[in-house]
């Protein structure tokens, strides 16, 4: 079995937000970075259990990015992972990077596919299902368990209000969240052989780009807190129905 | 035309495809067109009523096998309807067949999308939709860049408006394959409110000091019709069930009022919850980061205080 793990760069949590050049880009400046949170403590970590289980289990990174990113790439492969391909583009649109990983992974023929449930930047959410229409392969979405017997997947699906559990057979695209696995921190032995794991750099194809960022906003600041007494927790009350009508 | 996709679940109608429906039916005024939906699979629900929330028509495809979700099957059949009727805008909501399907049509027809839209589209240069960003920190204003646009519409930033006009319900004839999915199990937390659609959530975090105290969020949470959610180490330690968990790396959900208890108010659970219109905050802690984030709250012990609100709610519930 092949299996594709897509991992994206983004800012630490605790970045501080804020935008440059006539509010059209990210002040990158000073910022921390981070293999996005989805990829590397669900997605990846579940996708090095299922390789721990069967060694038989080919196991590639991708990521599609400029060479900052490398950094990251070593970290997820500090983690496990045979190898990592990294596709040399700055592209952000989420078609053209999603064509970029159908690419590689048509051709590497991987019998699973998977990422993140979503960026924790551009909260796109969208690069999994394209990669699956793409590749015309069932996609489920929002995983938060994974299991398999031979051919035959077993997956736990997040729905609204509850979960569903899905059965699907190879090959297949799976976006990761929460439950997949427990993160891990990558040991001393895992961080020295990622320095000579091979990383792959490799151009884009020819690929639409759909959408461009136009401008970015910070939110309102807030007017400020209305505090209530301790002592008299009866006056929130009255204020959340009459005042501000809330209930 | 824009056009609508109509989420139902079990064979009910989600309620924010009514919030889709009524934005598809704005952005349809707003592009001089009309608004029709399409519903996939087998439903019980008086569909000519999808009229109150502003859409002419309704296409539905009542084949059994879509009234199971299949990505790839549904992407297949919204297609369809969208290369029949011509439409060149659809709208989704953003939940989870939204974001599973969008994106998957996105691809197919090389529309431009945007997940996440809390607003409706500029079109006064081009056509821009704003999204929120870091996890609800920022917003970012997106060009779509094609003829078709798809749009997914955040769970609770539109106003439904309701009229009593009816839509024309047509029958959409097309084979459907079968699906390589078989849904094995559907467990649905029964008689709770889901926490993506709800207009009140009550969360509670670490300050509640154990799962034997959560009756302080969840009594008040059934008095206000309210879902309950959790920070994050409190699902970590399974005092309160995962899908509760709600920050940055959680849900991020946008209710009316948020009411948290017991949370400190790191950056990390912000990002989930600062969309909510009113935050609540009671922590015994005044320097708590939460408060900054606030619009009313209590600096006081939540043991003390949360009974006093409870009884004060029951009160008002009770002559309302
Ligand atoms: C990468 C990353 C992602 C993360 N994602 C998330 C996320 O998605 N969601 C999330 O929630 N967290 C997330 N976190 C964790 C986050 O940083 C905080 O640790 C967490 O939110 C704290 O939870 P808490 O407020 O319940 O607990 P604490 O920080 O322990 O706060 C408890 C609060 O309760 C108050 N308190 C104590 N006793 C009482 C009392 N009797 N009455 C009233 N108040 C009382 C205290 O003053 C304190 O403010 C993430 C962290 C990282 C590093
Ligand atoms: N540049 C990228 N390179 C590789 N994988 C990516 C990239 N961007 C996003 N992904 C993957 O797609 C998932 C969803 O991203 P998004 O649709 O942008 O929210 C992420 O969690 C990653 O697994």
């Amino acid at each position: 079995m092949k299996i594709l793990v897509c991992i994206s760069k983004t800012p630490d949590t605790t970045a501080k937000i804020a935008f440059a050049d006539n509010n059209t880009k990210f002040a990158a400046e000073g910022v921390q970075w981070i293999i996005n949170p989805y990829d590397e403590w669900y997605a990846l970590v579940r996708a090095i259990e299922l390789k721990e289980a069967n060694p038989a289990v080919v196991l590639h990174l991708i990521n599609v990015g400029n060479a900052d990113n490398e950094p990251i790439i070593r970290k997820a492969l500090a983690l496990g992972g045979d190898e990592a391909i990294r596709i040399n583009s700055e592209i952000s649109d989420s078609f053209n990077v999603a064509a970029q990983i159908a690419a590689i992974a048509k051709e590497g023929n991987y019998d699973l596919v998977f990422t993140g449930k979503e960026t924790i930047d551009y909260n796109g959410s969208s690069i999994g299902g394209m990669i699956a229409e793409l590749l015309d392969l069932p996609f489920i979405s929002h995983a938060v368990t994974f299991d398999i017997e031979g051919n035959n997947a077993t997956v736990t699906r997040e729905i609204e209000g509850g979960e569903e559990v899905d059965k699907a057979t190879l090959p297949l695209v799976v976006s990761c969240q929460k439950g997949m696995a427990e993160q891990r921190i990558p040991n001393m032995k895992g961080i020295m052989g990622a320095r000579t794991k091979p990383l792959k750099v490799m151009e884009p194809i020819a690929a639409d780009i759909l959408t461009s960022i136009a401008s970015f906003d910070l939110p309102p600041v807030k007017a400020g807190v209305k505090l209530v007494s301790a002592e008299n927790p009866e006056e929130l009350v009255r204020l959340l129905h009459e005042e501000a009508k809330a209930f | 035309m824009v056009l609508v996709f109509i989420d139902q679940s079990e064979g009910h109608i989600k309620k924010s495809s009514f919030e889709a429906a009524c934005y598809a039916a704005t952005v349809a005024a707003q592009l001089g067109t009309s608004a029709e939906a399409v519903l996939l699979g087998v439903t019980s629900d008086n569909l000519s009523s999808l009229g109150n929330y502003g859409v002419k028509k309704v296409h539905t495809i009542a084949n059994e096998t879509l009234t199971n979700f299949d990505a790839q099957l549904y992407t297949k059949a919204i297609a369809q309807v969208v290369e029949t009727t011509n439409a060149d805008v659809i709208v989704f909501s953003n939940n989870t067949t939204g974001k599973a399907v969008a994106p998957r049509l996105s691809a197919k027809l090389k529309a431009g999308l945007v997940t996440g839209a809390i607003a409706l589209p500029d079109t006064s240069n081009g056509f821009t939709v704003k999204k929120t960003v870091f996890s609800g920190k920022a917003f970012a204003n997106i060009n779509i860049n094609t003829p078709k646009k798809i749009i997914a519409l955040n769970p609770n930033s539109f106003n439904v408006s309701i009229t009593t006009d009816t839509a024309e319900v047509v029958p959409f004839n097309t084979s459907v394959d079968a699906s390589k999915i078989v849904v094995s199990a559907i467990n649905k937390v029964t008689g709770e409110v889901s926490l993506s659609e709800a207009d009140i959530v009550v969360s509670g975090g670490r300050g509640l000091k154990g799962p034997e105290n959560w009756g302080l969020v969840t009594e008040l949470a059934t008095l206000l019709g309210a879902a309950t959610a959790c920070s994050r180490p409190v699902a970590d330690i399974h005092w309160r069930p995962h899908h509760e968990h709600v920050g940055q790396t959680g849900l991020a959900i946008a209710p009316n009022l948020y009411i948290a208890i017991g949370i400190s108010g790191a950056i990390q659970h912000l990002a989930g919850v600062n969309r909510s219109k009113i935050i609540v905050v009671i922590n015994k802690d005044p320097e708590a980061p939460f408060f900054k984030a606030a619009d009313y709250g209590i600096v006081g012990d939540a043991f003390e205080v949360m009974p006093k609100i409870i009884e004060a709610v029951r009160k008002i519930k009770a002559t309302a």
